[in-house]
C-alpha cells in the first residue's frame, strides 16, 4: 500500500514538474519560430532607422552621403547580422534596407497592377517588388486552365462570342465612405467593353459584365464614394445605336459616346447595368468620382472635341481646350428611376463565377438610354487644356486635377467654384446638346505652372500634396495644393504613364510609397531581345524629398495600380475551398463515389484526386466519345493543389485547389491508350500520380 | 469508521475535478515539419480524438499513409467508448462515499483510481506502440529499422517530423482528483493511527 502511494506521488510530481517547467509545452519548432521573429524585429528596427535618416537628410535638402552616416548605418546593419558591401553608396544601402523584406517576412502592401495587353491583373508585394500572383481576368490563362476549363470558359463570353483576350487598364479597389474596404477589385476591359470584379478573398475573377453601346471602355471602372456605381465612358465615339454610316459622318455629330452606370450590390458585389447617358461624340479618357461635398458627381476628361476621324495625332490637337465632363450621377439615377430614359434593344452578357461552381452566363437584350436634354442639370462641360488625360479628385473632394497632357501646366478645377458657376448664366460659354459649357475661369482653382512636360496623372498623399506623372519629361513632380508650388521632382526610367500611391485616389491615402509605371524600359535590365518588360520604380514618400528605392520589371503593361495595406487583406485570404461547401453539380466528395457515367456518346468521369492518386484507377471510353473529366481535389490542406493533364487535350491542363472541382472536356478521337497525370508537384509520390485511359475502337 | 469532515471536502473537490476532465483534452500530440511550419496537432479527449486545426487529423492521416501507418479513426479506438463511463463511475462512487460516510470506501476508491490510472497510462503507451509499429507492408516509403511510435512524453524526431506529446488539462484535472483522494486517505490513516494510539494509552491509564 505504502509502495503504491509512493509510486503515485512520484508519477504525479514528475508530471507537475514537467508542466510547471513548461518543458513539454515549449516545443522545439515553436522555439525556432520565436527566434526568427526576433531577427526580423531587429531588421525592422534597422529599417526604421533608415527611414528616419532619409527624413532627416531630406529636410536638410541634401543627399545622404556623409561618411558618418554610412558608418552609422553599417554599424546598425552589422548589429542586425547583415553583412554589407562597404563600397555601396549610402543612398543605395538605405534604399536596399527599406525594400528588403527578410525571408519569411511579409510585405506591407499588396499592389494590384493591371496587365494592359496581357488582359490580366498581377499582384505584387511592396516594398519588395516581388510578384505573388497573376489573376486571370480577360484573357485565357493556360497556366491554370482559366477560360479553357468548363467552369470558367463562359467568363469570356460576350455578344461577340467567346473573346480570348482583352486590354485591362484601371484596377479600382471597392470603397466605403471613400476609403478602401478591401472587398473587391474592379477592372475594365478596354477592347471589347467589359468590367470585371475580382474577389479579394479568393483573388479570383468572379464576375464580368459587358458594356453595350460602347467602344473602347477606357475611362472605366471608376467608383463612386461608397461603390454605389462604377462609371464607364467611351473612348471611341461610334453611332449609337450601331449602324454602318460613313466614317466621315463622325465630324457631323453622327457618332456619340455614352457614360454607363453599373450598379454594385453592396452585399454580393453583383454588377448590373443601370443605364447609359448619351453624350456628344468626343473621346472620353479617364475619370474619377467625387468625395465628401462632391459625392454626387463624377468627372471625365475628354479629347478630340474636334471629332476628327483620321490623323488624330494632329487633328485632335487643334483646340486649345477640350472638356472635363462633370456628371451628377445621383441626378441621372433619379431620371432613370423616373422613367425619363428610353428603352433600347441591344445585347450584352453578364458572366458570374460562383465559388466552386460553373460560370453562369446571362444574356440581356435591353438597356436604358438617357438623353441629357431629358434630364437637365446632370451634365456640364468644364473647358480644360489640352487633350487632358488624368482626372483626379483630391482626398477632400474639392479639387479636380486634370492631366493636361499637351499643356505646359496642370489645370485644377474647384468643386465649390463649379457649384457657384453651374447655374449662373454669366458663367456659361455655350450649350452643346443640352450640356452647358462653363467658362474656364469660372471653375478654375489654379494652374500649377511649369510642372513638367506631358503631365498625365495625379495622386495625393492626404497631407496636402499632389504627385503628377510626366510622360514626356519622364519624371514625377510633387506640388502643394493651395499654394500650387512645385516642391520636388524625381526622374523616372523611362517615360512614366500612371503613378500610384496606396489609397492615392481615395479619401484616405497611405502615403508611404509611390509607384511609377513606366512605358519605356530600354537599358534598365539585362537585354532579352526586342520585346521588354515594362519597368516600375518605387519611391519613398517618407521625407520631404522623394527617394528612388527600387526598380523592377512587371507583367504586361500596367496602366494603373492600386496599393492596399496588407492588413486589410491578408487574414481573409482564402486557403482552401471547404469540401463540405462544394456545391458543384459534378463534385465527387469521396473516393467511394468516383465513377464513370455514360449517356450515349457523352461520358462524365467523376474523379477524385488526393495524394498521390486519382480514382477511378482506369477509365475506358469509346472512339467518338466526348469525355468530361470532373476532377475534385479531396485535400483540405493549404497549398496542396493537384493538376490534371491528359494527352492530346485541345484544352489546357487545369489546376484544382483543395476542395475544388474542375472539368476538362476531352474528345476521344482515336483508339489507343492515353495517359493522364497530376501536373502540379503535390507530394513525394507526385511523379507516380499517373494513370491510363483506354479508348476502344468502334 | 466515518470519513473525516475535511475529507468530505476533498472528495467533493475530486468530483469537481473529474467532472472538469470532460471539457478538456486528456493528452495532446503536436507535429511539426519543414513544410508544416504552422504545425499539425491532435488532442485526445475522454471520448474523441480531434485535430487542433479542423482538418489536422485528415492531414496527419494523409502524411502517415505513405509510411504505412494505420488511419486514426476515433470509431476504431474502443477506449474512447468506455472512458467517459469509467470516469463517471468514479465520480458516482465518490458521491456514494459522501452518502455512506465510511472510510473503507475511501480506501477502495483510492485503489480503484490508482489501478485505472496505471492501466490507462499503459494502455495509451501500448496504443502508441502498436500505432507506430504495425505498419502496412505495402507502404510506399519503407526505411529499414524505422518505426514511428510517437513519444509518450516530450519530443522526438520521426523522419522529417518533430512529434511532441504531453498531457492535457483533462489529465491534470484527473491527477488533481487522484491527489485529493490520496491526501484524504493519508489523513484518514493518520487520524486512525492517532486515535488507536490514544485509545491504547487511555486503556493503559485505566488499567
Amino acid at each position: 500500500m505504502l509502495k503504491a502511494k509512493t509510486l503515485f506521488w512520484a508519477v504525479l510530481s514528475a508530471l507537475i514538474i514537467q508542466v510547471g517547467c513548461g518543458k513539454s509545452i515549449e516545443l522545439p519548432f515553436l522555439k525556432k519560430g520565436s527566434k526568427e521573429v526576433k531577427v526580423n524585429k531587429e531588421v525592422k528596427i534597422n529599417k526604421e532607422v533608415a527611414i528616419e535618416n532619409v527624413t532627416k537628410e531630406g529636410s536638410k535638402d541634401e543627399l545622404v552621403d556623409s561618411e558618418m552616416n554610412i558608418g552609422e548605418n553599417m554599424e546598425k546593419k552589422e548589429e542586425a547580422g547583415v553583412s554589407m558591401n562597404l563600397s555601396l553608396p549610402s543612398d543605395e544601402v538605405i534604399a536596399a534596407s527599406m525594400t528588403y523584406v527578410a525571408p519569411g517576412s511579409y510585405d506591407e502592401f499588396y499592389w494590384f497592377m493591371s496587365g494592359g495587353y496581357s488582359g490580366q491583373v498581377s499582384v505584387y508585394g511592396i516594398p519588395s517588388g516581388r510578384l505573388f500572383k497573376i489573376i486571370p481576368v480577360f484573357s485565357l490563362f493556360p497556366e491554370n486552365g482559366y477560360g479553357f476549363e468548363e467552369e470558367t470558359k463562359d467568363m469570356l463570353l460576350t455578344s461577340y462570342g467567346h473573346i480570348p483576350w482583352d486590354d485591362s487598364h484601371h484596377p479600382e479597389v471597392s470603397l466605403t465612405k471613400g476609403e478602401q474596404d478591401g472587398r473587391w477589385l474592379f477592372i475594365n476591359g478596354n477592347n471589347t467593353p467589359r468590367i470585371a470584379r475580382i474577389d479579394l478573398k479568393s483573388f479570383e475573377t468572379t464576375q464580368i459584365i459587358e458594356i453595350p453601346n460602347s467602344a473602347g471602355n477606357h475611362g472605366s471602372p471608376f467608383l463612386t464614394e461608397n461603390t454605389e456605381y462604377l462609371m464607364a465612358s467611351t473612348r471611341f465615339s461610334i453611332p449609337i445605336l450601331q449602324s454602318n454610316v460613313a466614317i466621315q459622318d463622325a465630324a457631323k455629330g453622327k457618332f456619340k459616346g455614352t457614360i454607363s452606370l453599373v450598379s454594385v450590390d453592396k452585399d454580393t458585389g453583383d454588377m448590373n447595368l443601370k443605364g447609359q447617358v448619351l453624350v456628344p461624340g468626343y473621346d472620353y479618357d479617364i475619370a474619377h468620382c467625387g468625395k465628401g461635398a462632391s459625392h454626387d458627381w463624377c468627372f471625365f476628361t475628354s479629347y478630340n472635341t474636334e471629332q476628327a476621324y483620321e490623323m488624330l495625332e494632329s487633328n485632335s490637337a487643334k483646340n486649345e481646350k477640350d472638356y472635363i465632363l462633370a456628371f451628377n450621377w445621383v441626378g441621372a439615377q433619379k431620371c432613370f428611376n423616373d422613367g425619363k430614359a428610353k428603352n433600347v434593344t441591344t445585347a450584352y452578357y453578364r458572366n458570374t463565377h460562383p465559388e466552386n461552381k460553373p460560370t453562369v452566363s446571362e444574356k440581356f437584350t435591353k438597356t436604358k438610354l438617357l438623353d441629357p436634354k431629358d434630364c437637365p442639370g446632370i451634365m456640364y462641360y468644364l473647358p480644360t487644356p489640352k487633350n487632358p488625360h488624368g482626372c483626379d479628385v483630391d482626398p477632400t473632394g474639392e479639387y479636380i486635377v486634370a492631366g493636361g497632357k499637351l499643356a505646359s501646366m496642370i489645370p485644377v478645377h474647384s468643386f465649390s467654384k463649379f457649384m457657384q458657376a453651374k447655374d449662373n448664366m454669366d458663367s456659361r460659354e455655350s450649350v452643346i446638346d443640352g450640356i452647358p459649357v462653363l467658362k474656364y475661369e469660372s471653375t478654375l482653382a489654379a494652374e500649377v505652372s511649369k510642372p513638367c512636360i506631358g503631365p498625365l496623372h495625379t495622386e495625393f498623399d492626404g497631407n496636402g500634396y499632389g504627385y503628377t506623372s510626366c510622360f514626356v519629361s519622364s519624371e514625377v513632380v510633387k506640388w502643394k495644393l493651395g499654394t500650387w508650388e512645385i516642391v520636388d521632382r524625381v526622374p523616372s526610367y523611362y517615360s512614366i504613364g500612371h503613378l500610384s500611391i496606396s489609397g492615392g485616389d481615395s479619401a484616405k491615402p497611405n502615403p508611404k510609397y509611390l509607384l511609377a509605371l513606366n512605358k519605356i524600359t530600354k537599358d534598365r535590365y539585362l537585354p532579352v531581345g526586342a520585346e521588354l518588360a515594362h519597368s516600375a520604380q518605387l519611391y519613398s514618400l517618407g521625407g520631404d524629398k522623394m527617394k528612388l528605392l527600387l526598380d523592377f520589371p512587371t507583367v504586361g503593361e500596367p496602366h494603373y495600380a492600386q496599393g492596399v495595406p496588407a492588413s486589410l487583406l491578408q487574414d481573409n485570404a482564402q486557403r482552401i475551398y471547404r469540401l463540405d461547401h462544394n456545391a458543384h453539380p459534378y463534385a465527387t466528395k469521396q473516393e467511394s463515389e468516383a465513377k464513370v457515367v455514360r449517356a450515349k456518346n457523352v461520358v462524365h468521369v467523376y474523379m477524385t484526386a488526393i495524394r498521390s492518386h486519382f480514382k477511378p484507377d482506369t477509365v475506358e471510353v469509346k472512339v467518338g466519345d466526348v469525355v468530361y473529366f470532373h476532377v475534385t481535389n479531396l485535400e483540405q490542406d493549404y497549398d496542396i493543389p493537384h493538376g490534371f493533364a491528359v494527352k492530346g487535350s485541345k484544352n489546357s491542363g487545369v489546376l484544382i485547389m483543395p476542395g475544388q472541382t474542375k472539368t476538362v472536356k476531352w474528345n476521344a478521337e482515336k483508339a489507343g491508350i492515353y495517359p493522364f497525370y497530376c501536373s502540379d508537384f503535390c507530394s513525394a509520390l507526385h511523379q507516380e500520380m499517373q494513370q491510363y485511359i483506354l479508348v476502344k475502337g468502334k | 469508521m466515518r470519513v473525516l469532515k475535511f475529507n468530505h471536502v476533498l472528495v467533493g473537490l475530486s468530483i469537481i475535478f473529474m467532472f472538469g476532465a470532460y471539457f478538456f483534452p486528456i493528452w495532446q500530440i503536436r507535429l511539426a515539419a519543414p513544410q508544416y511550419p504552422e504545425g499539425l496537432g491532435m488532442e485526445i479527449w475522454l471520448n474523441k480524438i480531434v485535430g487542433v486545426g479542423e482538418f489536422d487529423l485528415q492531414n496527419i492521416n494523409l502524411l502517415n499513409h505513405y509510411i504505412g501507418m494505420a488511419t486514426i479513426n476515433e470509431h476504431n479506438i474502443s477506449e474512447l467508448q468506455y472512458m467517459p463511463y469509467m470516469v463517471f463511475a468514479l465520480m458516482f462512487f465518490s458521491f456514494i462515499i459522501l452518502c455512506i460516510d465510511r472510510s473503507f470506501a475511501l480506501n477502495l476508491l483510492f485503489k480503484g483510481l490508482l489501478a485505472i490510472g496505471l492501466v490507462g497510462v499503459f494502455d495509451f503507451w501500448y496504443w502508441e506502440y502498436s500505432y507506430g509499429h504495425n505498419l502496412n507492408p505495402k507502404a510506399s516509403i519503407k526505411i529499414p529499422g524505422m518505426t514511428y511510435q510517437p513519444p509518450f512524453l516530450g519530443c522526438e524526431n520521426l523522419l522529417n517530423i518533430v512529434a511532441c506529446s504531453y498531457p492535457g488539462i483533462g489529465f491534470i484535472l484527473i491527477g488533481l482528483a487522484g491527489f485529493c483522494i490520496f491526501i484524504a486517505v493519508f489523513k484518514q490513516k493518520i487520524v486512525e493511527i492517532l486515535k488507536s494510539t490514544a485509545e491504547k494509552e487511555l486503556e493503559e491509564i485505566v488499567e
